[in-house]
């Protein structure tokens, strides 16, 4: 049986299937509890759950982040909610020098099944800094796993799916996705998560994107199909560890390619996938690779300016006629 | 130059405990083995046997040896870098623990932490860590853990040292303790210094455990040079912790008597200084203790540090003989293989 459910919605309803499937499922973060969590995903879970399980925690990111780290070597499956990706600077310290590190440092005694929801990005006027997006800081990490749900499916499904992990998973979703709609089934199954997917099949051009982007993408492609460019349009959704046989074999069929990612340009993870193409696929290339990226500025808080940080379906759609 | 704070740490009434014979012997050589091992670990240092960080405990024996014997089976301890004396004193072999620093395969983490990240989960050791300050959430964590299971007997020993009570994981950490009731024993190591920076030029605030304090956690002082006094002030703490769930913090007045690392030229505190506290050596003065009362011989004495000699020279064969790892296996501990998915 299928329902209808916003993104918001759905990993509500991931989080209390989980609580009930597993007794040692628990949230902890921020205002997740009493406040109902910052993007209201976790709103009514408190009175369902017990302040046990759903757990207010005080402003001290890097402790309860850390604190989530010694509770999964202890035994548990904690799930940490940071509210915005902008604050999790503040819990990068156990991140990268502990959750990333204690499996291979131990000489693999120990695993960290640790999970990390947070929201990331831009689009709602929330200037310089509630806007960022980092993920490919997070890709950049060995001994993680990077997952980035663009559809309401996966935002239920890759929760399930990274509970079931022995390491530590970072979800990241876009605050801007929040509202969108869509099915989930009543069980929710786990979401495949070694995968990208193809969300439109093409035969001119692929367009490579994941998150909020995703959705830029897929206008674009409308609006480009229009003119007869027919555009593959691939979701990444983890982008560690990366599908590069998915992005490999589009790429070997249109020829041609564009990164949509709304990260800075520099040092991004779009670089990383050109440079992915460029050393596995060059000769199947019929033009440079190249990417739609957000301006390098700290994100502005007025909207006429935002729009013109963040890359937008026009911009993607001259980019691809750019190359044709 | 930071003032001695002799007067600070209380003095414990000259340990007039009767021990009975055995565990006061046994105390002594598990202190012997840190220094002797210290030892060892520094000449090979100097053999380049040993390559990277090498943070000697000399000095500081009796903070963890004292701080072991108030510990369960079932405890679970986080340390520091500067933690072969937690390390041995917790059972880990000194084989491992030197083949570790080699770099070997047979060491307690297969080579990939040296001296600064010694594992040994059988034995509850979660582990050396390097960043000042970053074991204590991990350790609030494991406390957590153990609360929401209710292991209620077991406690989380967490060390760290003076230095990384500056840190803001150690007010935050102590806050969500204190704040969830978690059953954590904080034991800060206070050597005086954080590398090159004495106490008094750290903190406006140098008593640690009014620190512990404003965060609501109980706390109390020790002469960490006196293998009796840290034994039984851990007992309490570790017995208050364990009744109550609750976190407790003990700062152990030490002092280490060797460079913060082999790389440091120790240019920052005086010679003198350095010579008052070996007075207090926690060695020297546990074995005057035991001879004053008839309980130490020096056959006693010879007979343990021969054992001690022997067990040493078997590390060090034992690390020199390992293999090392096959590089094929570089990045086989990166992930958790697909078998070990739940
Ligand atoms: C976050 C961080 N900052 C700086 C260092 C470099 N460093 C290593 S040990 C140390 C001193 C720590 O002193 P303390 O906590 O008192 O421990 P001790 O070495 O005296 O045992 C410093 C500054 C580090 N490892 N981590
Ligand atoms: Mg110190």
């Amino acid at each position: 049986m299928k329902k209808k459910v916003t993104y918001r919605e759905a990993i509500r309803a991931a989080l209390r299937q989980a609580m009930r499937d597993d007794s040692r499922v628990f949230l902890m973060g921020e205002d997740v509890g009493r406040y109902g969590g910052a993007f209201a995903v976790s709103l009514g879970l408190l009175q369902e759950l017990g302040p046990e399980r759903i757990r207010d925690a005080p402003l001290s990111e890097s402790t309860f982040l850390g604190a989530g780290i010694g509770a999964a070597l202890g035994g548990m499956r904690p799930i940490v909610e940071i509210m915005t990706i902008n604050f999790s600077l503040l819990a990068l310290d156990q991140i990268v020098n502990n959750a990333a590190t204690l499996r291979h440092m131990s000489g693999g005694q120990l695993s960290v099944p640790l999970v990390v929801r947070m929201a990331s990005g831009g689009g709602r006027q929330m200037a310089a800094q509630h806007s960022h997006s980092l993920e490919g800081w997070y890709a950049h990490i060995p001994g993680i796993k990077v997952l980035t749900p663009a559809n309401v499916m996966d935002a239920a499904g890759m929760l399930i799916a990274a509970l079931r992990e022995p390491d530590p998973v970072f979800i990241f979703e876009h605050a801007t996705l929040y509202p969108l709609e869509g099915e989930i089934e009543e069980k929710i199954a786990p979401a495949d998560i070694s995968k990208a997917a193809i969300c439109r099949v093409g035969k001119d051009i692929t367009l490579i994107s994941y998150s909020a982007s995703l959705l830029k993408a897929l206008q674009a492609a409308d609006s480009l199909a229009k003119d007869g460019i027919e555009a593959e349009v691939i979701d990444l959704r983890v982008l560690r560890p990366l599908d590069t046989a998915t992005i490999l074999a589009s790429v070997s069929k249109t020829h041609r390619a564009v990164i949509v990612d709304e990260a800075w340009r520099t040092g991004s993870f779009a670089a990383e996938i050109s440079a992915q193409i460029m050393e596995q696929a060059f000769d199947e290339l019929d033009a440079p690779v190249s990417r739609v990226c957000s301006a390098e500025v700290p994100m502005p808080y007025a909207i006429h300016l935002e729009t013109a940080a963040l890359p937008q379906p026009d911009t993607i759609v001259t980019a691809v006629r750019n190359l044709m | 130059m930071a003032e001695v704070p002799l007067s600070s740490a209380p003095k414990v009434e000259v340990i007039k405990q009767d021990q009975d014979r055995e565990h006061a012997l046994f105390l002594l050589r598990e202190m012997l083995r840190i220094r002797r091992f210290e030892e060892k670990a520094a000449e090979v240092y100097t053999l380049g046997k040993i390559r990277g960080f090498l943070h000697l405990y000399i000095g500081e024996e009796a903070v963890a040896v004292g701080a072991m014997q108030a510990l369960t089976a079932n405890d679970r301890i986080v340390a520091t870098y500067r933690e072969h004396g937690q390390a041995l004193a917790r059972g880990i072999s000194a084989n491992s623990l030197m083949a570790e620093m080699y770099g070997k395969i047979t060491g307690c983490s297969h080579g990939h932490g040296g001296s600064m990240h010694f594992f040994d989960i059988s034995r509850r050791f979660y582990g050396g860590y390097a960043i000042v300050g970053g074991g204590l959430p991990v350790a609030v964590g494991l406390a957590l853990a153990d609360k929401l299971q209710h292991n209620e007997k077991t406690i989380t020993a967490c060390f760290f040292g003076d230095g990384a009570a500056a840190e803001g994981e150690f007010y935050e950490s102590l806050n969500l303790a204190a704040l969830w009731k978690l059953p954590v024993l904080f034991l800060c190591e206070n050597n005086l210094y954080a590398m090159g920076t004495a106490l008094d030029r750290a903190f406006a605030q140098t008593n640690i455990c009014l620190k512990a304090q404003a965060q609501g956690i109980e706390s109390e002082s020790v002469d960490g040079m006196s293998i009796l006094a840290v034994e039984a002030a851990t007992h309490r703490a570790a017995e208050a912790v364990r009744s109550t769930g609750r976190p407790f913090l003990l700062e152990l007045h030490t002092y280490r008597f060797r460079a913060h690392s082999m790389a440091d030229p120790d240019l920052y505190r005086t010679k003198k200084e350095i010579a008052e506290w070996q007075v207090r050596d926690p060695i020297k003065v546990f074995e005057q203790h035991l001879r004053e009362r008839g309980l130490l011989t020096d056959a006693d004495l010879a007979s343990l540090e021969s054992a001690i000699a022997h067990e040493l020279d078997e590390a060090v064969q034992f690390a020199d003989s390992s293999p090392w790892e096959p590089v094929e296996d570089l990045t086989r501990d990166v992930c958790t293989p697909e078998a070990g998915k739940s």
